[in-house]
């Protein structure tokens, strides 16, 4: 176990591309779900402000 | 109205692809990890090691898979930006867009995966040789697109000027492809081929081809998923996406 897990003397080079291509799907599959949370709660809050100024005016 | 045809209009209309996209991403994405999962562990555990590099040459099934989809993605998002330039067709414009980050991303890897096997191999993380250059310029290639498509504050007008770039750029990709036959290059050839005899053993192609489907289902997954968000931001003030901003707890 230990010695397959060990690759040789190579362990370092192979663990560490296998490691960065997991983060990098990792990456991939956050950055545009983090990106649309944040653009979707933008445009909720436009939306709220928006209807608050409406009502203000209908009242003034 | 040709089916195909009529598919492809619809696809033009944003809500419509927002349907599409949200069916489609989180399978395409699921169905890449089997195939990941499968090649990462066969290239690792069950391929005998090679004779004269041992277990280092195992990073090949991350390397190589990725350095395939770096060029893939390269020449797709060209496409699109061509289809865009001259047809001014919306959809295609975020879709090259959505292309480059992903293709940065593989373009990346390659790199530092080649440095880490060429670390042991070659006894240097990097040389200034034909194939190296080449994929460090894809790399700026993609980084120019991403981040000209940031600097223009018109979303369409800026990706009407990425794509240009990106169209410039489709010089570059015969250059990566061919730089191991034209030029005296420490890189070895190709050894997979699609016409004649492959040189690699036959053992080490599943974990390959595993891999690479791996890679090509995953790609189209998150393309779609990015492509969706810039479309959900161009029309941010349209009713529909209002509407799912509404129905979403962000």
């Amino acid at each position: 176990m230990i010695e397959a897990l060990s690759m040789g003397k190579y362990g370092f080079y192979v663990w560490t591309s296998y490691g960065a291509f997991v983060a990098f799907l990792l990456w991939d599959w956050l950055a545009p779900r983090w990106q649309r949370r944040r653009l979707l709660r933008d445009i909720q809050q436009r939306e709220r402000r928006e209807a608050a100024r409406q009502k203000k005016q209908k009242n003034a | 109205m040709n089916p195909v045809i009529r598919w492809f209009h619809q696809m033009g209309s944003p809500p419509i692809f927002h349907r599409f996209a949200d069916r489609w991403s989180r399978w395409l994405l699921l169905a890449a990890l089997p195939f990941l999962a499968w090649g990462a562990w066969s290239g690792l555990f069950e391929v005998p090691a090679d004779y004269q590099q041992g277990d280092s040459y195992r990073i090949l099934f991350i390397h190589v898979p990725s350095a395939w989809m770096s060029l893939f993605i390269y020449g797709l998002m060209a496409v699109y930006a061509f289809i865009a330039l001259v047809w001014r067709i919306k959809i295609c414009e975020q879709l090259a867009m959505a292309c480059a980050p992903i293709g940065a991303g593989f373009t990346a890897i390659t790199l530092l995966t080649g440095s880490l096997w060429g670390r042991p191999m070659w006894g240097t993380w990097w040389t200034w040789d034909p194939r190296l250059t080449s994929e460090l310029v894809l790399l700026f290639l993609f980084l120019g697109v991403i981040g000209l498509n940031a600097a223009i504050e018109d979303r369409r007008a800026a990706a009407r000027a990425a794509g240009f770039l990106a169209l410039i750029g489709v010089v570059n990709v015969p250059i990566v492809h061919f730089s191991v036959e034209w030029w005296n290059t420490l890189h070895q050839g190709a050894t997979i081929k699609l016409m004649g005899q492959s040189s690699i053993d036959s053992r080490m192609v599943l974990p390959l081809v595993l891999v690479a489907i791996g890679t090509k289902l995953w790609f189209l997954g998150s393309l779609l998923v990015r492509t969706q968000t810039a479309m959900l931001e161009m029309e941010s003030g349209k009713d529909w996406v209002k509407q799912i901003a509404r129905g979403a707890h962000a």
